[in-house]
């Protein structure tokens, strides 16, 4: 592959690239001289600088079909961002009616008609693995799709280009205005685009805290200066991150601090689609002009749009580079450039690497092949995972059980003989509403119940309040007569408590233990 | 795997030298604001060495540390932690100590806090014999039963636990002596066992037969005074039931005979001279929980 980019262009970000590495590449050889001193040349490889500044990128607005999908992209993601804390849901009097809340003080999360307590955290985990499997889908079948289209660092960043490329202007607009002496419209210009993106990040930290308290209430103590100070805190720490990472930092996130771009390297296959350059096709490049023959040349007529438009300064026509997020910029640039010419258009396209194989072994091209050993695990594992979570969804309890049986002293003998076991119950009514549950044994019999200071009428039922957990002491008392059903000291039996509104049942099954004979 | 570093040819950049499966590692420039960052940290451990507990110095005393300007301390954070939760407590500790037991337990909160500072004043002052689930072991009653030799009201335990089971010391530390029937002459051999023998019939646990049959003789004399008629023993006098299946000491012809020949004269310290009366209070509630108080 040969480059021919204007290299004495230094506009081009990546021709300041061409021209450091060429400078290395000719760098001379060490002269030996015969004072036996070596003399080493300050452009030598040897005094290579460790440390590399930043070469700023000024991305062209792009416009065309995958600049469309973007910014609808980027109006429903900011839009759920922005407007969910705001949706309300009746959950009756005693449970707060926001939609989507995450209650630390409760230690309640709220999910529409879904809530979740402390002990059912693993929703979450399963949300996160479900997350996970679609992304590994996503990115087997068309590569990085998340980076390119719906990762927050992706989104803000564009929104921040946005505003910076309607205060300063387009791409050259910028380089010039940056190498502009220091003036009044500069400043004006830089402090207004400052000043917007703060606003900017502002409003994405302020929108987080909603999240954790009710919204009205919260935005109406934020203006009165009444709020938690860990609100104004929060909102200041997700300021500076946007500010910072969407603002200032952009595609330089992408490139070193992200993970993400190196796992998902091992994700692709000869099947995905991915955005590319078509050099089989492209190749030879070079200029041409209007009414030139077509002949024995290449369609890339190296215009450079492709890398102007790039949001991470790098050249698509280089190949697959771990800098890329797939974005499709370059593809709505290049399309643009190929209707003027002329000529078919998706010269840049998503395309797969055995599609270009086959191009390049004079085969038709083939339709992308979605049935392959990991499009097929990762789609089983999403239904598999999806399918469990919605299950245990729908038929959990509204009663929650748990028994803890005492282990010190594992059992007691008393005075007449019989033997007795401590139990712990702990009842959770996750109803907006007291209920009073009612417990009895299963699986055993001529055991009596009992517990302290409570007398053998109301043993068994148990009045837990709204919303909360009670924690029972049960005394499980196994008469003389009955030690027959222990089996080397041991019983089965379950705990059962009911509902007695509703009339749900739930079990806990337990053992009762006795001296091994 | 290392190989010797050379020139990649696709991005005209050197190789470390290291490689992995075939993948070579490029010596790239570090971005500039990375090395900046990193000497930010620098200077901000720096900052944290001056202003928090950082190094270890030896100074003629011993080994201690800087101290930093601001003076932190995690015990001292610790300590305060405590004294706030202490605080917090107070007023109902001040409740519990001052209170009848009737009105704790009908009072579900103080209750509550009654039964968990019990709990943890029982590991620290009466697991060493009792056990720490209460359980016991020989000659140190299991308190998680229904078997009293004292009682097993909240008045009677909370009396047990301020003064105590023959405790010298205490003139109202509860008292009993059962003689040492063998050891004393009051008894031949043959009949120590005679009565053991009987005392074995009176749960069950044996059959009745000619030498129980002594033994009820011998028992009738020399046991029922203290244990009653029938063996089911007196709270007043802390004189043990016999007709039971809970043995303090063990239920086996052997050790009954042992018991009867050489008695038993098991000690617990009065209390009310280490422990403040709430805690006490606390106390009897959490022993009184364990599922046997009466
Ligand atoms: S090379 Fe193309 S797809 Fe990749 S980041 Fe740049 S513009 Fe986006
Ligand atoms: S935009 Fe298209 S034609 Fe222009 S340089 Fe890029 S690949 Fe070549």
């Amino acid at each position: 592959m040969t480059t021919t980019t204007d290299i004495n262009d230094t506009s081009s970000p990546l021709s300041t690239l061409v021209q450091e590495a060429k400078g290395l590449a000719a760098a001379p050889h060490d002269a030996y001289h015969d004072d036996g001193e070596t003399h080493v040349a300050v452009n030598s490889e040897r005094n290579r600088p460790l440390y590399a500044s930043r070469i700023k990128v000024y991305p062209k607005l792009a416009k065309g079909f995958f600049r469309r999908i973007k910014w609808a992209v980027m109006l429903v993601t900011l839009g759920i961002y922005y407007v969910t804390p705001w949706i309300r849901w009746d959950r009756g009097l005693n449970a707060p009616d926001q939609a989507v809340l995450i209650d630390f003080p409760h230690r309640k999360f709220y999910f529409f008609f879904i809530e979740i307590w402390p002990q059912e955290v693993y929703y979450i985990t399963g949300l996160l693995i479900l997350a996970s499997f679609v992304l590994f889908l996503v990115t087997s079948i068309a590569g990085r799709v998340w980076c390119g289209y719906a990762c927050p660092q992706t989104v803000w960043t564009d929104l921040f280009i946005y505003v910076e490329k309607w205060i300063e202007g387009d791409r050259n607009a910028r380089i010039k205005l940056d190498k502009a002496p220091l003036s009044l419209s500069k400043i004006s210009k830089k402090v207004s685009k400052h000043s917007i993106w703060l606003l900017i990040a502002f409003a994405t930290g302020g929108a987080w805290v909603f999240y954790f308290d009710d919204a009205p209430t919260l935005a109406n103590n934020l203006l009165n200066l009444s709020a938690d100070p860990s609100a104004y805190m929060f909102i200041g720490l997700f300021a500076a991150s946007t500010y910072l990472l969407g603002g200032l930092a952009r595609e330089q996130v992408c490139t070193y601090m992200c993970p993400w771009p190196r796992i998902q390297g091992a994700m692709f296959d000869d099947d995905s689609l991915l955005v590319s350059y078509k050099d089989d096709r492209g190749e030879s490049r070079g200029k041409h002009k209007k009414g030139a023959s077509w002949e024995g040349r290449g369609d890339c007529i190296d215009c450079g749009a492709c890398v102007a438009v790039c949001p991470m300064g790098i050249d698509i026509r280089d190949g697959m580079q771990l800098e890329c997020i797939q974005c499709a910029l370059c593809i709505d640039a290049c399309n643009d450039v190929m209707k003027k010419v002329d000529r078919p258009l998706n010269l840049i396209g998503y395309d797969t690497p055995a599609n270009k194989e086959r191009r390049l072994k004079g085969l038709p091209e083939v339709a992308v092949n979605l049935l392959r050993p990991r499009t097929v695990i990762y789609t089983f594992l999403l239904i598999a995972v999806s399918a469990f979570m919605l299950t245990t969804l729908v038929t959990r309890a509204t009663i929650d059980l748990n028994v803890l049986r005492d282990r010190n002293p594992l059992f007691v003998q008393l005075s007449d003989g019989a033997l007795r076991n401590g139990y712990t119950i702990k009842v959770i009514n996750k109803e907006h509403v007291p209920q009073v549950f009612r417990v009895s044994l299963e699986g055993i019999t001529g055991a009596v119940l009992s517990r302290q200071f409570v007398g053998h009428e109301n043993v068994s039922d148990i009045n837990v309040p709204a919303d909360s957990l009670k924690s029972v002491k049960f005394y499980i008392t196994l008469p003389y007569a009955n030690r027959g059903q222990l089996d080397n000291g041991e019983a089965d039996l379950n705990i059962v408590v009911q509902n007695l509104t509703t009339q749900e049942t739930v079990k806990n099954a337990t053992v009762f233990r006795g001296p091994e004979d | 795997m290392t190989s010797a570093p050379h020139k990649d040819e696709i991005s005209g950049v050197d190789t470390t030298g290291h490689e992995w499966d075939g993948i070579r590692e490029l010596n790239n420039p570090l971005p500039k604001w990375w090395i900046y960052s990193f000497y930010v940290c620098i200077l901000w451990s720096i900052v944290y060495w001056v202003l928090m507990p950082a190094w270890p110095i030896l100074t003629t005393d011993g080994w201690t540390y800087t101290k930093g300007l601001l003076g932190y301390s995690q015990r001292a954070v610790v300590t305060e932690e405590i004294q706030d939760a202490q605080a917090k407590l107070a007023p109902f500790r001040d409740k519990i100590a001052a209170s009848e037991f009737s009105e704790i337990v009908t009072n579900p909160e103080l209750m509550s806090i009654a039964v968990a500072g019990g709990k943890a004043a029982f590991g620290d002052n009466c697991a060493p014999c009792h056990g720490s689930g209460a359980q016991g072991a020989v000659g140190f009653p299991n308190l998680n039963d229904d078997d009293w030799i004292w009682g097993g009201s909240l008045d009677e335990i909370h009396t047990t636990l301020q003064h105590g089971i023959r405790w010298d010391a205490d003139d109202d530390s509860r008292f009993s002596q059962m003689p040492a029937f063998l050891a004393d002459e009051i008894l031949e051999r043959g009949q120590v066992e005679d009565v053991a023998t009987y005392v074995l019939t009176l749960n069950g646990s044996a059959e009745a037969n000619e030498q129980s049959a002594r033994g009820a003789v011998v028992f009738a004399e020399q046991c029922a005074s203290c244990h009653g008629a029938d063996g089911t023993g007196n709270m007043e006098l802390g004189a043990p039931n016999l007709a039971d299946h809970i043995w303090l000491y063990g239920g086996d012809l052997p050790t009954i005979v042992e018991t009867v020949s050489y008695s038993r004269t098991g000690v617990m310290p009065a209390w009310s001279t280490r422990l403040s009366e709430g805690t006490l209070k606390e106390l009897a509630l959490y022993v009184h929980s364990l599922g046997g108080g009466q």
